[in-house]
């Protein structure tokens, strides 16, 4: 019998505020241990929250941009449990009345376009960190993080396949970074994954039993964590057993999942409306105004650029991945005579130059420059080859290609009378090999054109160097 | 009885909460009279009625995202019965393989 697999992912976004959710401390990461602590979030007596507006603005943004309905009213509820991480004895989420409702996302799979659904998108803050490693009886608790706004994002289980929640989660995250709501730092945990994995024979249209995979914060994580569990449950189904519904763990080490051992109840969260905090209402003028600020989106960039820029959809694809990249393409093709020649350096030489996407803002070369430098290749006056240790050299010293060009005298020659005496020379000071290439030994062409290079200093066109050659060789 | 002894013990346990038989018994009562009137309430006709949380009809009020630490980690640390390094220590809890 053949199984399929049946995965829903619940990704957790950091919002990138300054101040908490509910209280002015700083959402900085990697401050020392409790100073971004307030009395809100320690869970002191008599404190009441209050809303911070730039987290319902981002939290909007990030559900329009993955076409979800915005609820005219939502509400904060209390989920009530006891863990050191939680002073309060609940965490304030969004339950049965959510901000976001009914989105999807398109991902490609191995057969094409593929929708996946988003149930939902509400709000809630994070818990504290929890240390064990300092002592053997005791765990530390930091609470910077306590309060720190998250949107969780909860798809339908439309996904088939680990490869597929690859491509989903990081899908969201590009459209998160783009309308700048969440820094997407996986490694920071400011956007981290929980699976929930089921198989069922193919065919069968009930779900089988699910697991839920918790806190999977890398892209290789969430691709192992599930072909495992996959796997798992399968074998489990295979030799007649049942999959027990729980909670489990990735071990990165071992490359498995385990079940978390909880001495907890049956999880009983006992959710009711917080009676602290009103109802969260977005007017229609407020929507519509959040609406108008969001950027254009990857996919509209990526169609945008193939169309006006005449490049090919793949490379368009790559260029609109990441904002700064497709910020710093279309800067320097609007000054480049040719988009396609600014799209080909940008994808072949500039971005092995850049450690990741978020340093290109700070790279040396600014676009319109390097557009100057493409534009001296486009008139003919340098070649890709003295272009390349021009581009080097404005990486390193930070001068514009034209005047490293005057500075260098490193202009092309174009000049055929130039060239052609050159060649006279080298064919009279190379007669052996003259003789050879005559008796019918061309691949020596690219000796001449070699020696041709050198007197000139690299600075000649080779493919006019080419075709002079042959001619002068071969018409003697 | 609306509700089980069971019920009131495992809600208790829920809020780490231990009382006596005499008050379990109590509570049971109790807990049991507030349902018998919510089930006299439930009653009306409220098809058509929103659920209220909040008899105020009022939205929520907002704060500017500004960052403002009003207090230093020592006062954080004050009161707590456990501290060590600025942090708050408690009796160790971890979630580890069976």
């Amino acid at each position: 019998m053949e199984y399929e697999a049946v995965i829903g992912l619940e990704v957790h976004a950091q919002l990138a505020t300054e101040s908490k959710i509910f209280s002015s401390s700083s959402t900085k990461f990697g401050s020392p241990p409790n100073s971004q602590v307030n009395p809100v979030c320690l869970g002191m007596p008599g404190v009441l929250p209050v809303f911070n507006e730039r987290v319902l603005e981002y939290a909007i943004k990030a559900g329009l941009a993955t076409n979800c309905e915005i609820a005219g009213k939502s509400r904060f509820a209390r989920k009530n449990y006891f863990y050191p991480d939680l002073p309060k004895g609940y965490q304030i989420s969004q339950y049965d009345e959510p901000l976001c409702l009914r989105g999807h996302l398109e991902i490609d799979s191995g057969d094409g376009k593929k929708k996946i659904r988003i149930t939902r998108i509400h709000l809630e803050e994070d818990a504290g960190k929890l240390v064990h490693e300092y002592s053997d009886f005791e765990s530390h608790v930091d609470l910077n993080r306590a309060g720190v706004p998250l949107v969780e994002i909860v798809s339908e289980p439309d996904i088939s396949t680990a490869e597929e929640a690859v491509e989903y989660v990081k899908k969201l995250r590009t459209i998160l970074k783009y309308i700048e709501v969440c820094d997407g730092n996986m490694e920071e945990g400011s956007l981290r994954c929980d699976a929930n994995v089921s198989v069922r024979p193919v065919g069968q249209s009930e779900l089988g039993t699910k697991t839920e995979i918790k806190n999977l914060n890398s892209f290789r994580f969430i691709q192992r964590a599930i072909e495992y569990e996959t796997k798992r449950q399968e074998a489990v189904l295979r030799g007649g057993g049942k999959v027990v519904q729980e909670t489990r763990l990735f071990d990165s080490q071992k490359g498995v999942t385990f079940a978390m051992r909880s001495k907890e109840e049956a999880h009983d969260y006992r959710y009711f409306p917080d009676p602290d905090l009103l109802p969260v209402v977005v007017e229609e003028d407020c929507l519509e105004k959040i609406r108008l600020s969001l950027p254009e989106l990857p996919e509209e960039k990526l169609s945008r650029f193939a169309d006006e820029f005449n490049i090919p959809k793949n490379d368009a694809e790559t260029l609109s991945s990441s904002r700064p990249l497709a910020e710093y393409f279309e800067e320097c093709a609007k000054h480049a005579k040719d988009s396609k020649a600014a799209s080909n350096w940008i994808l072949n030489e500039m971005l092995r130059e850049v450690e990741d996407e978020d340093s290109i803002a700070e790279f040396p070369v600014k676009p319109e420059d390097l557009a100057e430098l493409l534009n001296l290749i486009g008139e003919g006056k340098i070649n890709r080859k003295t272009a390349k240790e021009i581009f080097s050299e404005m990486i390193s010293g930070g001068k514009r290609a034209g005047e490293i060009v005057t500075e260098k005298g490193l202009t092309q020659i174009t000049d055929e009378d130039e060239i052609s005496s050159i060649i006279e020379k080298i064919i009279e000071e190379n007669q052996k090999e003259v003789e050879r290439y005559r008796n019918g030994d061309t691949k020596l062409l690219g000796f001449f054109v070699g020696q041709v290079m050198k007197a000139t200093k690299g600075k000649a066109d080779p493919a006019v160097v080419n075709q002079m050659l042959r001619k002068s060789l071969e018409e003697r | 009885m609306k509700i089980s002894k069971e019920d009131v013990l495992n809600t208790a346990e829920l809020a780490r909460l231990e009382f006596d038989d005499e008050t379990l018994s109590k509570f049971t009562r109790q807990l049991g009279d507030i349902l018998v009137h919510i089930d006299e309430l439930a009653e009306l006709d409220t098809k058509d009625v929103e659920p209220t949380s909040h008899v105020l009809e009022l939205s929520t009020p907002f704060r500017k995202d500004e960052v403002n630490q009003l207090i230093t980690t020592e006062d954080a640390l004050s009161n707590a019965p456990g501290k060590e390094n600025d942090f708050f220590t408690v009796p160790k809890v971890i979630e580890d393989q069976d």
